[in-house]
């Protein structure tokens, strides 16, 4: 194991030689983690690395099948989370955990309601509640819904209650990956504040700039092993990137060839696309076989356009034509009919269903568009699913596994796989790559941009810039539910578009 | 119970098991429940009679299967029931007369237009559902006690209340008759049972229905036509329903709006639960249903047959399913595994 030069004293929270099985996979061997105090402490792996397994253990969670624990110099073995947190390690997942429909002030004291007399004593709960956001420098209404706020926000109000448990050690586990620059910025500064008070924080994220931005010390996992701790300073972009996929990958950042104007014919010509609260009248074209790259801000309308286009929502005004004919999306199965796929960024609700197998969920785009009558043989639907799961290098048990057992990369894969198999003119892709690791995020990519080439029109929202700019032939800019430009790749660099997303003058 | 039951891989291994434990019961407690004679070439015994009486119960859990697969209840099959089964009546109705000294039995109008009607009534009464929850988006819990309210009321209107009793001698056939030594409703839940799973297996509808019911919106976004489908389980549970108001119409020979199928609806959804399909929605099980009635049934039966006084029955009822259903809770066979098995 690596051994390093610091000049803290011992970790706070140590983890050696961990050790977990799961019927027919082993999720950690050998793994390890020290938290020191005071610092901000990012752990970095691909999917399926051991990450998630090894906060739940940490978390109580899950149990380890062998390994220790240590605490402030005691073994501990916490059994479940409400355990960890007696002992100092509070956690915030990823997806806000609480109840959006009660008041910020009932989700910050859930099950320890201060008491008087016998009664829940509302208003020094307001009242602590307010102190408590207000260390986080949150300045709220802590009397109304949670769901009346912001994800940030939420995001907040979850730390809030995980440091409101007298907490040492506050895991993070991917907490950026739905918010927005700004937003990020601001829980960063809370981060920071709370580094500087002496806490150990642990954040788990994919994104290189985060981890960059906010951590001292780097901790990489590969296969279930810890494959190094290392300073955050001395570890170079490229380094990170090699150490976690395995490989010597080469420079990520590779020249980018000027595109032509696509000469293939016009595809699909949307003409004042629009919906009340979602877009403003908004014209765009996709010819056969082109990328078009649509980028810009969360909420500036990106999500909301792919939505119209599918049939998802209905439009308040404006034209869809499809090869030059026009169309009247009434329901997704209308656009499906006329060759558009959709991947969703919330791969969970609106995407995977967890319980059926990797084979029905690959099949159902498929299955549906054919009609219910026309059923897809059961040999035809495995050699199918089969192909797919080989071609896309899936990883999955067997094709009959649920798709909820996979990994992130993997779920996302079977899906792509699902609207693949409806041979479609036009997929428009919604963050595609969101929370899922480099390697995934390249192969991904690789197939869309092959099956481009064939003829098969992309439309590829990303909040990745670097990606946009590397993939797409066309880039649509989107700021405030508006239009603002259309670039050719190659006419603008990152810095750029930035400024065309961000509305200043370059 | 023995300590192996919680290993059961199979999903139907756990209500088989249940029924199996209900029937051993009968066979020490109850003499004779196994013997099986032949009268007039029809088949009697106790099993043939708890089949028998289970049909409509069957059917009825069918038809709720595929609505609890997505997501959805219906608690108006028991108003069906009484309705689908009124309307039959009324129109047959009948009378005996004796011409040239043999006697034969008259309709009111062919018995082949009533039952047609009394279906129709039915499909009605699920459209009526499928609109409010497919299209008008209610919950389907209230939506359906709409019709459970007022399906009943009707039939009630439409016999003041009173038994309509039918003369005529082949309606009562749906639901007393035999063929080929059987009673002739299991040839119909056979047929309905076998249908259904075909229409399940043999086109994609098994997949849509659980697709739908673990994530609707998934499901729309792959082109699923949710909305159609969801209309559509309502129509066939009702279909269900009404099928098993002929038979309970049949075998009582009148039409009793008023008990014919009460609290039918709360045993059909039991029977669905007992079968291994979660009321979440999702992964469900059609024979799975089909044995969770005849557990049911063989409960009610073992019940009477040990001689348990009637005001204790639904108690000792309560207390069998209760276990039952503890059985199928994982937590719970966690716990008794831990507590029985040392580590």
């Amino acid at each position: 194991m690596t051994s390093l030069e610091t000049t803290a004293p011992g970790p706070v929270l140590a983890l050696s030689h961990i050790h977990k099985q799961f019927p027919g996979v082993k999720a950690l061997a050998g793994a390890g983690l020290n938290l020191y105090a005071g610092e901000v402490h990012t752990l970095m792996g691909q999917n399926g690395a051991g990450k998630s397994t090894l906060i739940k253990v940490l978390t109580g969670v899950y149990t380890p099948d062998s390994g220790a624990i240590v605490f402030d110099g005691r073994p501990i073995a916490p059994r479940s989370t409400h355990e960890a947190q007696a002992i100092g390690i509070s956690t915030v997942y990823q997806e806000v955990n609480l109840c959006p429909n009660l008041s910020v002030a009932e989700n910050l004291f859930i099950g320890r309601y201060p008491r008087r007399f016998g009664m829940v004593d509302w208003r020094a709960m307001r009242r602590e509640a307010r102190v408590l956001l207000a260390q986080l420098q949150v300045d709220i209404d802590v009397s109304q819904p949670l769901h009346d706020f912001p994800l940030a926000i939420q995001q907040m109000v979850a730390i809030a209650r995980a440091l409101r448990i007298e907490a040492r050690v506050l895991i993070l586990d991917e907490p950026t990956s739905s918010l927005d620059e700004a937003e990020v910025q601001l829980l960063f500064g809370v981060l920071r504040r709370l580094r500087d008070q002496g806490m150990a924080i642990l954040f788990v994220t994919h994104f290189l700039d985060q981890t960059y931005a906010i951590s001292d010390r780097i901790t990489v996992m590969r296969n279930g092993e810890r494959e190094g701790e290392y300073l955050c300073r001395d570890l170079s972009r490229l380094a990170l990137v090699n150490k976690m996929v395995g490989a010597v990958a080469t420079a990520t950042e590779e020249a980018i060839p000027t595109a032509v104007l696509p000469a293939t014919p016009v595809l699909l010509r949307a003409r004042g696309l629009a919906r009340k609260g979602a877009l403003l009248p908004l014209d765009l074209e996709i010819h056969q076989g082109e990328m078009l790259g649509l980028c810009g801000l969360l909420g500036s309308g990106r999500t909301e356009t792919a939505r119209l286009l599918f049939g998802a929502d209905r439009l308040d005004a404006g034209t869809i034509d499809i090869n030059g004919r026009g169309q009247a999306f009434a329901a997704p199965r209308d656009a499906i009919a006329q060759g558009i796929g959709f991947c969703s960024e919330d791969r969970k609700h609106e995407g995977a269903i967890l319980e059926l197998s990797v084979r029905e969920n690959l099949i159902l785009a498929l299955q549906a568009k054919r009609g219910m009558l026309r059923a897809i043989p059961r040999a035809r639907q495995q050699a199918m699913a089969q192909d797919y799961v080989n071609w896309l290098g899936i990883k999955t048990a067997s094709i009959e596994t649920p798709i909820g057992a996979l990994s992130g990369g993997n779920q996302q894969k079977v899906l792509l796989a699902r609207w693949l198999a409806t041979e479609p003119a036009l997929m428009i892709l919604d963050e595609p790559t969101r929370g899922i690791d480099v390697r995934a995020k390249q192969e991904i990519m690789g197939f869309v941009a092959t099956l481009c080439r064939k003829g098969m029109a992309v439309l590829f929202i990303s909040s990745e810039l670097p990606e946009v700019l590397r993939w797409s032939d066309r880039m649509l800019v989107l700021r405030d539910r508006k239009g603002c430009g259309t670039y050719l790749r190659g006419e603008l660099d990152e810095t750029t578009v930035l400024h065309a997303i961000a509305g200043e003058a370059a | 119970m023995n300590a192996s039951f919680p290993s059961f891989a199979h999903p139907l291994a756990r209500p088989l098991a249940a029924l199996a434990l209900l029937l051993l019961v009968d066979f020490a407690m109850v003499p004779g429940f196994f013997h099986l004679t032949i009268k007039d070439g029809h088949l009697y015994g106790s099993l043939v009679d708890i089949v028998n009486r289970a049909a409509p119960l069957m059917l009825t859990a069918i038809g709720m299967t595929l609505v609890i697969a997505t997501r959805g209840i219906d608690i108006s099959v028991g108003a069906v029931v009484a309705l689908s089964g009124t309307v039959a009546a009324m129109l047959i109705g009948g009378t005996m007369v004796i011409e040239n000294g043999a006697p034969s039995y008259v309709s009111r109008i062919p018995m082949g237009y009533a039952l047609a009607a009394a279906m129709g009534a039915a499909l009605l009464c699920g459209a009526w559902n499928g609109v409010l929850v497919a299209g008008l988006k209610l919950q389907p819990i209230v939506a359906t006690l709409i019709l459970m309210v007022a399906g009943r009321g009707l039939a009630q209107l439409l016999t003041d209340g009173q038994i309509t009793t039918v003369y005529y001698q082949p309606f009562f056939f749906i639901g007393s008759g035999y063929l080929f030594g059987l009673p002739f409703s299991l040839f119909i839940v056979a047929v309905v049972f076998a249908a259904t799973a075909l229409l399940l297996h043999k086109t994609a509808l098994g997949l849509f229905i659980q697709a739908v019911g673990i994530n609707p919106v998934a499901a729309r976004l792959a082109g699923v036509r949710t909305a159609a489908l969801t209309f559509f389980v309502y129509v066939f549970c009702s279909a269900c329903a009404g099928m098993a108001g002929l038979m309970v119409a049949s075998n009582i020979k009148s039409a009793d709006a008023n008990n014919a199928g009460l609290l039918l609806e709360l045993d059909a959804i039991l029977a669905v639960t007992l079968g291994g399909t979660l009321l979440a929605g999702g992964r469900f099980s059609l024979p799975g249903s089909v044995i969770g009635a005849l557990i049911i049934q063989t409960l009610t039966y073992t019940i009477y047959a040990l001689g348990v006084p009637p005001e204790v029955n639904m108690v000792v009822k309560a207390v069998v399913v209760f276990l039952v259903c503890l059985s199928q809770s994982a937590q719970f066979r966690a716990l008794f595994l831990r507590r029985t098995v040392p580590a």
